[in-house]
């Protein structure tokens, strides 16, 4: 799969991504801390473990113990006390980190996310914008995303900024982050949803203060591409990507190579041909006439799509022969 | 013994060194057996506590769909049979044989009593559609009247499965009995179906309240 | 030492299926277990293989979404509830506890024999789940994903409930036998730690399976009726469903971890032919575990929901757990001091624990502190942290009590060099499938995840091809030990110089256990008085 965001692998430490905002680099700390802590343990652990049995390794078939030690309560109580209060420290120092990456600041803006099989969709309540697949914002101010999902438990997880919260049906929950850099952020699904579940990925550009304001106001469709070189765009940004394939191979759903002008078998036995009426339908009410073997599982995109941009998609259908 | 009918003497297991260890086995057996079905029912009643504090006007309209003179009647007839049963372990332990039987009897009658006015209650609420969820066609003031009754039949339910187990036991036991098995020197399955039984009743002294009695 | 007559022992002293179909004999009954868990673990092994063959590429290789859902999914749910729940218990415990207890059988054979047959029953919906839809929810049937799929969910989990009450009749057996079934001189701190280890497994297994059974049953009737509790259509609470599961299924893994930790204290004490260091500290920290154990299944919901405060308390209980399995490590470390260490396969297996059980603890530090669960949730840190503890633990364990009391259960000595050989491939193996994947995980990499990012695949590779060394061990330790069966050395009654009960019988050993009812006046590993 295609990398449209920060490359996770690439930046970062060895074992972290790049830490791109505030509170992820106390995250980070706390993890080297853990990280060197614990290596630093087991390897006393090992070293001890390895030095007792090439010491004391039988060299003879009937060789004894040297010595039955068997008990030490001074070194009892110590390995006990003392992890005890190591991991007193780090229960603490993790949960006020904790209650940091939980609780929003007061002057957090507030942008709707809603999860669905098997996409994103985000809302700018203010100015009444609607995003698939891809949110914006704007560096140094803290951001809030209340987010629900429409039918099972989804998980909204950007691993740059270290935060992660389940998004569950009838309820709302809060995530919230401030980035501290620009740049574009991979978002993932991270709880099991379903076929689509690898494919639900979302990408998080931040942008300046400036630029930010500017796209606020621009709409995508002021570009003057030919229109199906705008359904092009379309096919990824608006998700159909995740579950139709433009080569021929069948994924969630039936391919879009070859589908205009040609006949489709439905699954209640009659076949129709996809013409722009039919395609048009597909998208605004998918489950009208669900195609002979496969699952009446597509969302309805009625609100997602203005006029233009459903004309551009049927265009660049058309191009695929 | 005072009837013709022989008894039967009880050999103690091969692996028990004696028979107060082998009773002795069977008895702590028994209540952990008790033990892992009360967190068993408790998981019904928790899920009761989380929905009658998030829907109560639900659960005050659901509780007043049920007959509590029924409930209060299947009440009386479980604490009797626990008390019919207790005798009929008692008359086996001093060698009262046609007692010992005569109790079970009893405890078994009780026991179909019950379930009797459960089958007139279940059909009572079928009959007005106040069934579990899917089926759920009855009218109701709260639009979560189902959850209330999604609740009481899996409670219910569970527990009339857990009678109906118990009579199956009462009857094999009141066949062995008339055998001749059981006597001062052997009642350890008498014994142990009664701790079931009083956990049985137990459970339902519990579920009339919170079922049945609710505002 | 009495002898049986020359030849006759449990595995041949009747004949025929039926003798072994209808048998009362815990030795017997241990065996048809050991069968039936390895037959699991096997079945479990191959989706395992296939599901990561389809990750060494990104995109599809081999199987549609819907099939990898269902490899992970039946992968999960066969490991845990027909291979790893009854697996150290229901074979080697019910072959070992009596006899290191110096009893002639459990307290209730037929309950035992019961508990075999209610397994098997369980398994066969398991399987037929399998073959008629298969399962794709994750082996942890989170609603409402799991009411709403139309796999065979109510079979999967019909046979879950079933096999549950295998282990609750198991358990529940075990706990009567220790506490009545003790011979004169068999003092509770006489007892191996083994049996202390799978007392405190047995009490979770009476009072946490329960709640599993519910749990399941429940599902089942929101499935089939609608009832309303778990479906947020319909007014539910999926996040009850959460909490409900895990209130089992978290002490389920100390039910994994228990006994593998009781071989551990028996494999130590043999090899160095030493006592144990800290009896009572190891043995009450079993029951610590158990205890515990029933406090900290919220640390599965700190990103699901709950609140900040719930979520406070299950970090500080679940570092509090982690104490008590910290101070065993410490002691089996110290009981080595001063020993006389022999590297037999299983000692190597105690040595492979150690190692790996570390790991896998250290890693749950991480996991257990909320800001960074937060980061690794649901991630491949989370897969490599559980098979660390569980394989790394519980089946390294397993394999290590397996080829100790080998000899002792078939009367069989198995080729020494292949088993050192098999317990390096699956050392070397099993690190190169799951270390790579804290790795993946810390990066950002999801799990449950058929398709993945390009820059993920070179990891995903290299852990594919651990997968092959891994089946590669397994696969020789098949071979050498049904080999030993009918062509291995015969063994003697106490290959290892054990000091426990059960090397004072024969190998194997009678169908009574004891042709003379050992009568107990030392402690169990008392190899200074016994000048050894």
């Amino acid at each position: 799969m295609e990398n449209k965001a920060e490359s996770l692998m690439g930046h970062g430490s060895f074992w972290l991504p790049r830490s791109a905002s505030t509170v992820s680099d106390n995250t980070d700390l706390l993890y080297n801390v853990i990280m060197w802590g614990s290596t630093l343990l087991f390897i006393a652990i090992i070293a001890v473990g390895i030095y007792f049995v090439i010491k004391y390794r039988r060299t003879s078939a009937n060789m004894k113990a040297e010595k039955h030690v068997i008990h030490n309560t001074t070194l009892e109580l110590s390995w006990t006390i003392i992890p005890l209060i190591l991991v007193m420290i780090i229960f603490v120092w993790g949960y006020k980190d904790y209650l940091k990456l939980s609780i929003p600041p007061a002057d957090s803006m507030v942008i709707n996310v809603t999860g669905k099989k098997w996409f994103w969709q985000f809302n700018y309540p203010k100015e009444g914008k609607n995003m698939l697949n891809e949110v914006v914002v704007p560096q140094g101010r803290p951001v809030k995303l209340v987010m629900t999902s429409e039918d099972v438990i989804h998980s909204f997880y950007v691993p740059n900024f270290r935060v992660k919260k389940d998004v569950v049906p009838n309820r709302y929950s809060i995530v919230w982050f401030e980035a501290k850099d620009t740049g574009v952020f991979q978002v993932f699904c991270t709880e099991y949803c379903g076929d689509g579940h690898s494919g639900m990925m979302a990408t998080l550009r931040v942008l300046s203060q400036s630029d930010y304001d500017k796209w606020l106001v621009e709409s995508e469709l002021s570009e003057d591409i030919p229109l199906d070189q705008l359904g092009k765009k379309l096919f990824e940004t608006k998700a159909c990507v995740t579950c139709h394939s433009v080569d021929g191979s069948a994924k969630v759903g039936p391919t879009w190579k070859g589908l205009f002008g040609h006949h489709v078998d439905l699954a209640n036995g009659q076949s129709v041909e996809a013409d722009e009426n039919y395609l048009r339908e597909s998208m605004v009410a998918p489950n009208a006439k669900v195609v002979k073997g496969f699952a009446p599982v597509m969302p309805t995109y009625a609100g997602l799509l203005k006029d233009k941009e459903i004309a551009a998609l049927i265009e660049y259908i058309k191009t695929l022969k | 013994m005072k009837d013709n009918i022989p008894v039967i003497e009880h050999h103690v297991a091969h692996h028990f060194d004696t028979a107060e260890q082998e009773f002795s086995a069977a008895k702590l057996g028994m209540w952990l057996f008790l033990a892992q079905e009360i967190l068993f029912f408790s998981g019904v009643f928790v899920a009761y506590v989380i929905f009658r504090y998030l829907y109560p006007d639900a659960f005050l309209e659901g509780g007043k769909h049920l007959s509590w003179q029924l409930g209060a009647l299947n009440t009386v007839f479980l604490i009797a049979s626990s008390f019919t049963m207790v005798m009929g372990v008692r008359s086996a332990q001093v060698n009262k044989r046609k007692a010992s039987i005569n109790y079970l009897i009893a405890t078994f009658m009780f026991a179909l009593g019950f379930m009797c006015v459960k089958a007139i209650e279940y059909s009572q609420k079928i009959e007005h559609g106040y069934l579990p969820a899917r089926w759920f066609f009855g009218e109701g003031a709260s639009d979560k009247l189902h959850i209330f009754f999604g609740v009481y039949f899996a409670a219910t339910g569970l527990h009339g499965l857990h009678v109906l187990v118990g009579m199956g036991l009462i009857a094999w036991l009141i066949y062995r009995s008339i055998k001749g098995e059981f006597h001062s020197e052997y009642y350890t399955p008498l014994e142990m179906v009664g701790l079931y039984w009083h956990l049985v009743d137990l459970v339902w002294i519990f579920l009339f309240p919170l079922l049945y009695l609710v505002g | 030492m009495a002898h049986a007559p020359s030849g006759t022992n449990y595995l041949n002293a009747t004949k025929g299926w039926k003798s072994w179909l209808f048998t009362l004999d815990h030795k017997r009954i241990g065996i048809m277990y050991l069968l039936s868990v390895c037959i699991a673990f096997g079945l479990g092994g191959i989706f395992a293989l296939l599901l990561r063959l389809e990750l060494l590429h990104p995109g599809q290789m081999l199987f549609t979404a819907k099939q990898y859902n269902q490899l992970f999914t039946l992968h999960g749910a066969v490991m845990v509830f027909l291979f790893i729940i009854p697996s150290i218990p229901a074979s080697l415990g019910n072959f070992i506890l009596p006899i290191q207890l110096g009893a002639k059988d459990v307290a209730f054979p037929r309950l035992n024999l019961a508990s075999l047959y209610i397994y098997i029953f369980g398994a066969s919906f398991c399987l037929y789940s399998i073959f008629s839809g298969a399962v794709d929810t994750g082996w942890t049937f989170y609603t409402p994903y799991s009411t709403a799929t139309d796999t065979s969910v109510i079979s999967m989990t019909l046979g879950a409930f079933i096999l549950g009450f295998s282990s609750i009749l198991t358990g529940l057996n075990f706990i009567v036998t220790i506490h009545k079934l003790r011979p004169k001189g068999m003092t509770w701190f006489r007892m191996p730690l083994f049996l202390w280890a799978m007392y405190a497994t047995s009490v979770i297994q009476v009072l946490a399976t329960p709640v599993l059974a519910i749990t399941l049953l429940l599902l089942i009737l929101e499935k089939t009726i609608h009832v309303g509790i778990f479906n947020p259509a319909l007014g539910g609470d999926p996040v009850l469903f959460q909490h409900f599961f895990w209130f089992y299924s978290h002490p389920a893994v100390y039910i994994m971890i228990l006994p593998a930790m009781g071989i551990m204290s028996e494999l130590v004490t043999t090899f160095c032919k030493k006592n144990i260091f800290g009896y009572k500290y190891v043995a009450f920290s079993s029951i610590a575990i158990a205890i515990i154990s029933f406090l900290v299944w919220g640390h599965h919901l700190f990103v699901s929901g709950q609140s900040e405060y719930a979520s406070m308390l299950f970090s500080l209980l679940t570092f509090l757990v982690a104490i008590p399995s910290a101070i065993k490590v410490f002691n089996w470390l110290v009981t080595m001091y001063k020993g006389s260490i022999s590297f037999e396969a299983p000692f190597l297996y105690f040595l492979s624990f150690m190692f790996l059980f570390s790991i896998g603890g250290f890693t749950g530090i991480f996991l257990g502190t909320l800001s960074i669960d937060v980061h690794l949730h649901d991630t491949y840190f989370v897969v490599a942290h559980f098979h660390y503890v569980m394989m790394g633990g519980t089946v390294i364990a397993f394999l290590g009590g397996l080829h100790y009391w080998w000899p002792k259960m078939f009367g069989k000595m198995y080729s020494e060099f292949w088993a050192r050989i098999s317990c390096l491939l699956i050392f070397i193996g099993f690190n190169a499938v799951f270390f790579t994947q804290f790795i993946l995980g810390a990066k950002g990499m999801p799990r449950r995840y058929y398709n993945y990012l390009d820059q993920f695949q070179p990891l995903h590779a290299f852990s594919t091809y651990g997968t092959w060394v891994l089946g590669t061990g397994f696969l020789i330790m098949a071979v050498y030990l049904i080999h030993s069966l009918r062509k291995g050395a015969p063994a003697p009654d106490n290959p290892w110089g054990g000091l426990t009960l059960e090397w004072k019988t024969t190998s194997p050993p009678p169908v009574e256990n004891f042709l003379v009812t050992p009568e107990i006046t030392h402690d169990p590993y008392d190899y200074e008085r016994a000048g050894l």
